[in-house]
């Protein structure tokens, strides 16, 4: 058939449809996101956005025990939220094939960290598939299905930034056809009380036995004999690092990494001189071979055995990194890199969180923050966010700091996004109420989940596939979570919104203020643009200070460029002399 | 044919599309490549970059240091951010327009007013297309980005022109092929 480009995502999404997946959930995340996304053009299958990535876990996990196949993605740090079912799953095993694709971002393109998820699958001893670009993406998903059958086990499928978001030449093939097993009960496997558990885990111990037999042999796990004086033991797109940067050594490219096939190693290892284990991050691959003490298995004695020692273990590899590294060759140097002004990513023009960053910066504000778009708040000129850790961290953060610091209540605002108060922040307003915290929770409703691109999440009204859902209200939910200081205002109207955080932060009892105005790239109701009279300009820059990318300083009075304004009208406001006005037409 | 290219720019301003396109004339030529684009935090306005390498066999779909034959910017400042990317001798293509970033907006740094200086100093051949003006011409400022590959598609030569349209028709929504073919002859012709 013929070949397409894909990125690694959409092949993932395309090796679901041809595996005859029936059920695909996600939470949106970069760089996984696309992934379900890229579903929803396959309408064979039951595609749905979970509120958090334990919940898309989970949905995913029932159809798997409910006889279907099933594929739930997310970001590296949502596996973090899942690992609670994960490591059950692991000992109940599966029904329905279950994959888990678990997309690793190292160097935090668009990350808060860069862990190396591969460890999950050693720690909650599940099977692992790293494929290297598109084409194994869609091949190692049809893979892992086949593979979660037969070893009754969840299977990780994971994937960096580069695999991901890189489009590469993909050939397709047509779809199976999967029937869904009817519906058993099975009390032994199913339910992990204590007694069942601990039969779970002995046959756990079996089963990952014969997957590593499996791995020993498994064709992809294969060694690609070249010159024999280096010998690259290697995973995941760094193969392709290795192909580009040594094209004569001799790899032994893993698809199929845990277990680790040690006796394939052990071969490998004894047909070349000098072995380097080459994988991004941690030293995953590289520890068991040395546990094993492969390096000295040969007749010949221990052969030199280099990895993490000289390679970098924090942020992606590249060519120029293993041919500095391994063979010693100079990095090139650039002919001219001049000096340029950093161009960090802003607030859109017209974004409703602008105006809620400028207010609480000249309030002084303790702001916990959270993950969205509106971390962007912590950036100049803005400067108003104190923390940002996880999804749903800022209401008990600031809860915490109240508790240590009485003193600070009335300086204390958490703030949260929509999608972020449905995935996990509901659960610490309910605890912020049931303990006392008195400060202030902003929720920022801007009507979509904007930072992943624009998902549906259970407060839009809709689906992921466009159809109607049940619009599920912030305000009512916070106010059946025990909250009596409830109201939702207009992200515009700059002076009711700092009268009314002003009095909140003084009311000595938690409050919540509902910021809500659709994100600007996806309103509907913004029209015309506004720009700036020179003579009235006084070049007091007091409108710079809301940081909005369409208003800039030319030296003697401000602009606003008319291809980024939206209109939203915060400057205006900004303006005590008259001189940012509507366009006229 | 081995080809080694930059997209960069400002997010929101179609650097993808036109990366989609060249991948797709690397289709129609029956080339092997891959095109990487990380895309940052932020739905709009910080740098982005696409990288597309197009040849016999592609394995890493980076770009490093000094290896790009052709450095195609929707921003002036974008041009010069990548340059230390820029083979010797490679060229430059870019749109004569300026967006400030925050850090110029918030006086923590002025906008260079070097960057020709340098890029000519650095590059083979540079050369500067008002793009924004040509795409506000043809009544879409969207088109810039197709205006942009138009002149590099004359400048490469060795890629018959057909192959090039042929893409621009398979990756565009339909809707808009015929106002992107125009903006492709426009910066072909400039």
């Amino acid at each position: 058939m013929s070949k397409v480009l894909l990125s690694g995502n959409e092949a993932i999404a395309r090796g679901a449809y041809e595996a005859g997946v029936h059920l695909a959930v996600a939470y949106p995340g970069t760089p996984s996101t696309e992934i379900l996304e890229s579903i929803t053009q396959y309408p064979e299958i039951i595609s749905q956005w979970g509120s958090n990535e334990k919940v898309a876990f989970e949905t995913a996990l029932g159809g798997s025990f409910g006889g279907g196949r099933t594929i739930v993605s997310m970001k590296h740090v949502g596996v973090n939220v899942a690992a609670d079912p994960l490591f059950s799953l692991a000992y109940t095993g599966v029904t329905g094939g279950f994959v888990l694709v678990s997309a690793d971002d190292p160097s935090m393109h668009s990350s808060q960290n860069e862990q190396d998820n591969r460890l999950y699958a050693h720690f909650a001893k599940i099977g692992l598939l790293e494929p290297a670009n598109s084409q194994e993406c869609k091949d190692f998903v049809k893979l892992a299905f086949q593979l979660s059958e037969t070893f009754d086990m969840p299977f990780m499928v994971r994937i960096t930034t580069r695999v991901a978001h890189t489009k590469g030449l993909v050939s397709l093939d047509e779809p199976i056809k999967k029937e869904i097993l009817p519906y058993e009960k099975n009390f032994p496997k199913n339910v992990t009380l204590p007694a069942n558990a601990r039969r779970l885990r002995v046959s756990l111990e079996e089963r990952l036995q014969k997957l590593k037999e499996y791995n020993e042999t498994s064709p992809i796990n294969k060694m690609e004999m070249n010159d024999q004086t280096i010998g690259i033991i290697t995973s995941g797109i760094s193969y392709h690092y290795v192909k580009e940067a040594i094209p004569h050594a001799s790899i032994l490219k893993l698809g199929s990494t845990n277990p680790l096939p040690l006796n394939l190693i052990s071969q490998f290892a004894q047909q070349v001189e000098e072995l380097w284990v080459v994988e991004e991050l941690e030293p995953f691959m590289e520890t068991q071979i040395s546990a094993a003490n492969i390096p000295c298995i040969g007749s010949s004695g221990c052969i030199p055995f280099y990895g993490k020692d000289l390679l970098p273990r924090i942020g992606e590899l590249s060519p120029t990194i293993l041919k500095d590294k391994i063979l010693g060759i100079t990095p090139a140097q650039p002919v001219l890199d001049p000096q340029s002004p950093i161009r960090p990513p802003v607030l859109c023009p017209g974004c409703p969180h602008r105006s809620v960053f400028h207010l609480l910066r000249d309030l002084r504000a303790i702001v916990t923050g959270d993950i969205g778009c509106y971390t962007l708040g912590a950036l100049s000129p803005l400067d108003s966010i104190d923390t940002t850790i996880c999804m749903g961290a800022s209401i008990p953060m600031a809860m915490g700091i109240e508790k240590v610091h009485p003193e600070l209540a009335e300086k204390l605002v958490a703030v949260i996004g929509d999608s972020t108060f449905f995935h996990s922040g509901m659960t610490g307003l309910v605890d912020a109420v049931y303990n006392g915290y008195t400060g202030t929770v902003m929720i920022l409703d801007n009507r979509i989940t904007a930072m992943t691109g624009h998902q549906q999440n259970p407060g839009t009204g809709l689906h992921l596939d466009g159809q109607e859902a049940p619009n599920i209200d912030i305000e009512n939910i916070v106010k059946a979570l025990g909250v009596k200081r409830v109201q939702t205002l207009d992200a515009y109207d700059l002076d009711e919104l700092k009268d009314a955080i002003r009095t909140e932060m003084k009311t000595r009892e938690i409050s919540v203020i509902i910021v809500k105005r659709e994100c600007a790239l996806i309103s509907t109701t913004l029209t015309g643009k506004y720009h700036v009279i020179a003579d009235n300009c006084v070049a007091c820059k007091a409108c710079l200070r809301i940081g909005c990318p369409a208003i800039s300083f030319n030296g003697v009075h401000t602009v606003i460029d008319p291809t980024l304004c939206v209109g939203c009208g915060v400057c205006i406001q900004l303006c005590r002399f008259g001189a940012i006005v509507k366009d006229v037409n | 044919m081995n080809k080694t290219v930059l997209l960069v720019g400002v997010g929101g301003q179609g650097t993808i599309l036109a990366g989609k396109v060249l991948a797709q004339v690397a289709l129609n030529l029956n080339l092997d490549v891959k095109m990487s684009e990380i895309h940052g935090m932020a739905q709009r306005g910080g740098s982005v970059v696409t990288q597309i390498k197009m040849g016999e066999k592609i394995h890493s779909p980076m770009i490093e240091v000094g290896e790009a034959d052709d450095i195609i910017s929707f921003e002036k400042l974008e041009a010069q951010r990548y340059l230390a990317l820029l083979k010797p001798g490679g060229n430059i293509v870019y749109n004569d327009y300026e967006i400030a970033p925050m850090t110029v907006i918030t006086g923590a740094a002025p906008y260079p007013d070097d960057i020709e200086e340098n890029l000519n100093k650095a590059a083979g051949e540079v050369k500067k297309i008002p793009a924004y003006q040509m795409a506000e011409e043809l009544g879409n400022i969207r088109t810039l980005n197709i205006i942009l590959l138009g002149y590099v598609a004359q400048s490469w030569g060795e890629i018959d022109k057909e192959v090039w349209l042929d893409a621009i028709r398979v990756t565009v929504p339909s809707r808009f092929i015929d106002l992107n073919i125009e903006a492709f002859e426009r910066g072909y012709n400039y």
